[in-house]
């Protein structure tokens, strides 16, 4: 029995045919997607990555003092350096004293070690004075600095271009002279409390939204449509409007004269005079941002509920469960993916919230984004930023992670 | 939800409690925004309810703040109005191209990759948004768009892609991909295709997506905040720098008339969302 091959119109194999034509679907499915993919590696993942660069790129302080890190490249770091070493610091120090670009290695040396900040002013400010050759005994007699052997050490130090400092700093660790890792000053570990806190209000807010989003979400998927159309709107509304209008809705509501307090004070739990601060606090981060997030744990617990056939309970109770059994038994299991999906989400999104906790937290309802905006507008050390950034970054996508696996993202509902 | 007779007084109980805590919580999503709306008559330069409010005397409120936020010498509503609008109109047509576009291409069958895809996709909508700002000020600075128009608007057409991107993927499951092969098997090319079959079916989706790109860019501020020049200031701005200094009566007109837009925009949004389910097909 001879096989013969199914040929298509064109004289080609049918199978070879069909790989073709798949091959052309493929590709048409790819053309689609590909620019909004293009614009995205462009314009965003490129510029994620470029962050995560700079957070551990420490080039800037190599490239200032060229001379003075090849000189002290040789030196091994037991006797104090020889002329050459100075004589390189000379004139690096010289050339960033003409440009006045010396501003810059002051911030990163002071870091490596306290006390370089007045060293290099002071020499700065003298150097234009100094005369050739001979220079270590100049260096020595403009400041007894250095002389001590512990601030070469730091400058070797800061030598190397890459840098995982800027992480350490980020959980109060630090590299002590030897180039150990070692806890910051008890005064400095600010950080470990910031992640905790932020850690703490992404929890809490995300229980106080599921204990408050479940009766309700309940309500609005066993109502009939014409009520719970109407209701919906409660729950929709604040999702459509603007963030910064929510946010100082609550600041009028949480201010000394504000209505809650007002009705604190008529409800006699607190005097007129000693009305209790609910702003600019850690109480008024947890208030403002419940109710604000609250719509993302509604609408996926509502779609998932919508879901599930009433007949279930009415079954339960029949073969004798109590409703409390019944419900517990058959409909809270049922329920858990809505649980799961709001649940992360309202935990993602709390975890990076700037806006509300800005306006409304003041300095002890301050979440790690706040620190974040504090390092890239005011104290400008933008690597410590982007580095903080990256830690948090590393956090939401493993979470992200986490809900891609259990919910999909291809689920996420919007209203 | 009405109770039949025959019901227990404690499942009664029981169903009367359930009711008021879900009346509380419905009051504390709907209440806050409510309290804006009086305060913005207020004839008084303080954010509370004098006396007059409470007693509704028609002395005690005026719309001095309303004529403040358009007239006012130094207030800087209108300069933000317009950026907003600009901004937002663009950053919204980029968006709603870019995504419906994409999530054509995902939907198909053919598409290899999909999750990830869709993953990489969504990102802007799951990334802390600091983080994003702060990634594409270094990006905008390193290119030379900070601090215009465009920078922001590219920025936002990348905070608006994913939202476009999940409301067209949703209106395509459950699409009929028949009715385009009948379309090309009468001689349509893709094109016309797209533009005739396919386009009209999938345009409540395509608008809510573009109302979802809308609000994400006008009402984006953290980016914003990164990217903008005092040229550049946009209405969130405003309010974010008013709310900084102190509440002021100006701060509550302006957000009323946000809150009126949101509404509208909802309405738009739900009755878009009906039609479509009605088009597909699907009855709740």
């Amino acid at each position: 029995m001879s096989t013969e091959k199914i040929l298509s119109s064109d004289g080609l194999p049918l199978e070879v045919s069909l790989k073709k034509a798949e091959r052309k679907n493929k590709l048409k499915a790819v053309m689609l997607v590909g620019p909004l993919f293009l614009f995205l590696i462009i314009t965003y993942v490129f510029p994620i990555g470029d962050m995560l660069f700079r957070s551990v790129d420490d080039r800037m302080i190599t490239k200032m003092l060229p001379n003075t890190f090849t000189s002290l490249e040789k030196w091994e770091g037991k006797d104090l350096p020889e002329e050459p070493v100075y004589a390189a610091i000379h004139e690096d120090l010289a050339y960033l004293k003409k440009t006045k670009t010396y501003g810059k290695i002051i911030a990163r040396l002071n870091y490596e070690k306290g006390g370089f900040s007045s060293l290099i002013k002071k020499t700065v400010r003298k150097i234009e004075k100094f005369e050739e050759n001979d220079y270590k005994s100049q260096f020595i007699k403009t400041d007894k600095k250095w002389e001590d052997i512990d601030y070469f050490i730091a400058l070797k130090n800061a030598a190397p271009n890459w840098s995982y400092a800027k992480y350490l700093k980020g959980v109060d660790l630090k590299f002590d002279q030897d180039g150990n890792i070692v806890q910051q000053a008890e005064d400095r570990r600010i950080h470990k409390i910031l992640w905790l806190r932020t850690l703490k209000v992404a929890f809490w807010v995300t229980i106080f939204c599921f204990i408050l989003a479940y009766p309700i979400s309940y309500l609005l998927a066993t109502l009939p449509m014409k009520y719970s159309n109407l209701l919906m709107i409660c729950v929709l509304l604040p999702f459509w409007t603007s963030l910064l209008v929510r946010t100082s809705s609550w600041m009028v509501l949480l201010q000394q004269q504000g209505p809650i307090n007002d009705l604190i004070v008529w409800l006699g739990l607190a005097a007129n005079d000693a009305r209790p601060e609910l702003m600019y606090n850690v109480i008024g981060t947890f208030v403002a941002m419940t109710q604000i997030l609250l719509p993302f744990m509604v609408l996926p617990l509502y779609s998932v509920m919508k879901t599930i056939s009433p007949s279930l309970m009415r079954a339960g109770k029949s073969l004798g469960g109590t409703p409390f059994v019944a419900f517990r038994q058959i409909y809270f299991p049922l329920t858990v993916p809505g649980i799961g999906a709001g649940s992360l989400l309202v935990f993602i999104l709390a975890i990076g919230y700037y806006i509300t906790p800005a306006l409304v937290g003041g300095a002890s309802g301050s979440l790690i984004s706040n620190t974040i905006a504090y390092h890239m507008k005011s104290s400008l050390d933008w690597s410590f930023a982007a580095a903080l950034g990256t830690m948090l970054l590393v956090g939401v996508l493993t979470i992200y992670w986490i809900y891609n696996k259990l919910v999909g993202i291809d689920n996420i509902k919007l209203g | 939800m009405a109770l039949p007779t025959y019901t227990a007084w404690n499942y009664r109980i029981w169903h009367y409690t359930y009711l008021t805590i879900c009346g509380l919580v419905f009051f504390f999503l709907i209440a806050p925004l409510f309290i804006i709306l009086p305060l913005s008559f207020n004839a008084e330069q303080y954010i509370h309810f004098s006396s007059g409010m409470l007693a509704l005397d028609p002395d005690a409120f005026s719309l001095r703040w309303y004529e403040d936020m358009i007239y006012g010498t130094k207030n800087p509503w209108g300069l933000a109005a317009k950026n907003s609008i600009i901004i937002a109109f663009f950053a919204t047509i980029g968006s709603t191209i870019l995504g419906t576009v994409a999530a054509l291409g995902l939907s198909s069958r053919h598409m290899p990759y999909k999750a990830a895809f869709m993953a990489l996709l969504i990102s802007p909508m799951i990334v802390p948004l600091i983080i994003s700002g702060t990634a594409i000020f270094f990006f905008m600075a390193k290119v030379g768009l900070a601090a215009t128009h465009t920078g922001i608007i590219l920025a936002h057409i990348i905070l608006g892609t994913p939202f476009v991107v999940i409301t067209v993927t949703a209106t395509l499951t459950g699409f009929d991909h028949s009715v385009t092969r009948a379309a090309a098997s009468l001689g349509s090319n893709p094109v016309n295709t797209f533009m005739k079959i396919t386009l009209p079916l999938i345009l409540p989706g395509v608008i809510s997506g573009a109302l979802f790109a809308f609000v994400t860019s006008f009402d984006e501020v953290v980016v914003v905040l990164f990217l903008a020049g005092l040229e550049n200031t946009t209405i969130p701005i405003q309010m974010w720098v008013g709310l900084r200094e102190q509440l002021s009566p100006t701060i509550m007109a302006v957000a009323t008339c946000l809150i009126i837009m949101s509404t509208l925009i909802l309405v738009s949004a739900e009755l878009l969302r009906r039609r479509s389910e009605r088009l597909r097909g699907i009855n709740r």
